[in-house]
């Protein structure tokens, strides 16, 4: 088992002709992921090295049954196809694309709910989602997963970051834990996939054995989250969060990273989290033996 | 980006939201034409981007030229809280029967529009959350939806406004909400929002934040990015297209991805050091944008190290490489490098390094951000 995509998961990806689309497309499929079909409108009928494009998301879909999309389309053009991709039945959507207008992520998030419930958004400006060794939709580099082990213990990954999501593959990869599904849910304010919805979902994994989270400054995601793990999540997790030194007041590169009036610094997440029983690193090395620690007493 | 309180105004006028005549000045004498134009009395407002502009003397009223003449020379200048005041804005002096809050920002937590609505306005908001929030309404708004002048009227029934100002707060509000969608705004708020002894609701306040992802669909923001306050490094590396923050400390940083970028500055902290800058050089960094990134930091006299931390994704790790040596055939860089590289193509990468032939007093390469952050940081307490 995975969350939210496994071997079965088919893709198309919109913007497949594009530069970021064909790349990352191509090693997504490489790596063993079933991309069925591109969309790029004015390009139906051509391909991509072998995989078929379509004009739109619902010729894609009915040619090929896919159920996820990968969004990799300029941030003028994000909003539509994400909205494209829920109208033609897409149950996963996953938007890497940076630089989304705020207002626009705060409409389509609510019009996705109320209007396509039976879709999930992951993102947008977000890394992806890979379920080592099944399917891998996004920008990560497949090979720093390591393989869920089919005795277990193993491990599931959500975070906030793009890069910290990695080096997290990377801290288990070097400690031979394996990873059940890893999820980034990216940086921007409104993310369609939040914590709570990875958590509840690794939570009722049989995969999944224990969890990591990586958390980042700015909002109240992290407490949230640590409120739902009080109450729901009885696996054992490790922490992090990224910021501690951050200054008030300064955007951090990312839209949601930012202190402001005393509330979303990384010590306040760090308690509220440890008060849900999680044990926090500080910084990703630390939260990786943790995990490690975790792992050993699994066994 | 912040607006100052003059751009806010403009700002909102666009939208109809009613504000005082007035104008901006950067000299005496301007701020004499502007207060003349304006009509006597006026208020001479410093403007910069910080609370407590009144009590740190930033805002004087004047009933004459002469009056105008002394406290423009006196604030002009003059430092607020470590704000340089560069310009006045010079505007007619409203009569204020009663101070009113209201403003339009995102609630990340519940993912609506929030609007915030009191009959307790003219103190910061904060304040009165604590000490009588109850005289705060808070009420979501759907984005999909948006507001209506019914809603609107509703409001400000509902945050026990009177009923005279009733109509003039709906009428705003309304003009206030398509300010802060159309105009992408992050925060769009007015504090105090004024009823005249006439009737009359009036912006007396703006502050406005807008959100940088819109500026695409936004040209008339051109002139505001003229004017926004930044030291000489941001400026360089705005220019370059780097997302780079100016901190205190010692040791460069350069990583791609903000939440890494945030880590490696934990990390810097963590084994003692103190790092110089944020600065995530994002997705996709090519050669061009390393070198730039490494000329940025090379700018910054305090930087003793710099610290590179790269896991590429997006980012290819022999593109980071060809970006170094290129950076380093091309400016002398006054710091050594210490290189932490993984994730994909990261061995094409080491290995052009390698090949490169650099001496280790100039680059030196660690396998584990702890590892670098620790070299990094005795080689900048060393110095």
């Amino acid at each position: 088992m995975a969350i939210f995509v496994d071997q079965n998961t088919k893709v198309i990806v919109q913007g497949l002709t594009g530069g970021q689309g064909k790349y990352h497309g191509l090693r997504n499929r490489a790596y063993g992921t079933q991309v069925v079909g591109g969309v790029t409108p004015g390009k139906g009928g051509l391909d991509v090295e072998g995989i078929p494009v379509f004009d739109s998301v619902a010729d894609a879909v009915g040619a090929t049954g896919a159920d996820a999309s990968f969004i990799a389309v300029p941030p003028k053009a994000a909003s539509a196809a994400i909205l494209e991709a829920a109208a033609a039945g897409v149950r996963f959507v996953v938007c890497i694309t940076e630089g989304i207008p705020a207002q626009d992520e705060a409409r389509v998030y609510n019009t996705l709910l109320r209007d396509f419930p039976g879709t999930r958004l992951l993102g947008p400006n977000c890394p992806g989602i890979i379920s080592p060794g099944k399917c891998n939709i996004g920008i990560t580099a497949g090979e720093i997963a390591e393989l869920p082990s089919a005795s277990g213990p193993n491990v599931g990954i959500v975070s906030r970051s793009g890069t910290l999501t990695y080096q997290a593959l990377y801290e288990l990869k070097q400690r031979g834990i394996g990873v059940s599904t890893c999820v980034g849910i990216g940086g921007d304010p409104v993310p369609g996939t939040n914590f709570i919805d990875c958590l509840s979902q690794f939570q009722a994994d049989p995969e999944t054995h224990a969890i990591i989270m990586i958390g980042e400054i700015g909002g109240s995601a992290e407490e949230e989250a640590a409120e739902f793990i009080k109450a729901n999540v009885t696996k054992p997790m490790s922490a992090y969060i990224a910021g501690v030194t951050a200054p008030a007041g300064k955007k951090m590169g990312h839209a949601g990273a930012i202190v402001s009036g005393g509330k979303g610094t990384a010590q306040g997440k760090m308690d509220a989290l440890a008060a849900a029983g999680v044990r926090i690193g500080l910084n990703p090395t630390e939260a990786g033996d943790l995990m490690a620690e975790i792992v050993a007493s699994l066994r | 980006m912040d607006l100052f309180e003059y751009q806010g105004k403009q700002y909102f006028a666009r939208f109809d939201i009613p504000v005082s005549p007035g104008g901006i000045a950067d000299t005496v004498e301007e701020a004499v034409v502007q207060a003349a134009a304006a009509g006597y009395p006026v208020v001479v407002k410093a403007q910069v981007q910080v609370g407590g502009r009144g009590k740190a003397g930033g805002i004087k009223l004047a009933n004459n030229e002469d009056e105008v003449r002394l406290h423009a020379a006196n604030i002009l200048g003059m430092d607020i809280k470590g704000h340089l005041v560069e310009r006045v804005w010079v505007e007619y002096a409203s009569d204020i029967a009663e101070e009113y809050y209201a403003s339009f920002t995102l609630d990340r937590a519940a993912k609506k529009h929030l609007l915030m609505l009191s009959v307790e306005g003219g103190i910061e908001i904060e304040a009165v959350a604590e000490t009588n929030p109850d005289a705060i309404l808070l009420r979501h708004i759907d984005p999909v939806d948006g507001i209506t002048l019914e809603w609107a009227r509703q409001a400000a029934i509902d945050a026990r406004m009177p009923a005279q100002s009733v109509e003039g707060v709906a009428s705003i509000l309304v003009k206030l909400y398509r300010c802060f969608t159309e105009g992408d705004c992050d925060l769009a708020e007015i504090n105090p929002l004024i009823l005249k002894p006439t009737g009359e609701i009036h912006a007396l306040d703006a502050k406005v934040s807008l959100d940088n992802n819109a500026e695409f669909r936004h040209p008339e923001w051109a002139e505001y990015r003229e004017t926004e306050v930044l030291d000489e490094r941001e400026l360089l590396a705005r220019e370059k297209g780097l997302q780079y923050i100016g901190l205190q400390g010692s040791v460069g940083i350069i990583a791609n991805g903000a939440g890494l970028a945030m880590s490696t500055l934990d990390v810097v902290n963590q084994v003692g050091g103190s790092a110089a800058n944020f600065l995530d050089i994002g997705g996709g960094a090519n050669a061009d944008l390393m070198s730039a990134a490494l000329e940025v930091i090379n700018y910054d006299q305090s930087v003793k190290s710099i610290l590179i931390n790269i896991f590429g994704g997006i980012t290819r790790g022999e593109e980071v490489a060809k970006g170094i040596v290129e950076a380093l055939n091309r400016v002398s860089l006054r710091a050594p490098i210490v290189i932490r590289l993984d994730g994909t193509n990261a061995e094409e990468g080491r290995q052009i390094l390698l090949s490169a032939g650099i001496p280790e007093s100039v680059l030196q390469s660690k396998p584990t951000m702890l590892e670098a952050a620790r070299a990094a940081v005795a080689i900048a307490n060393a110095n």
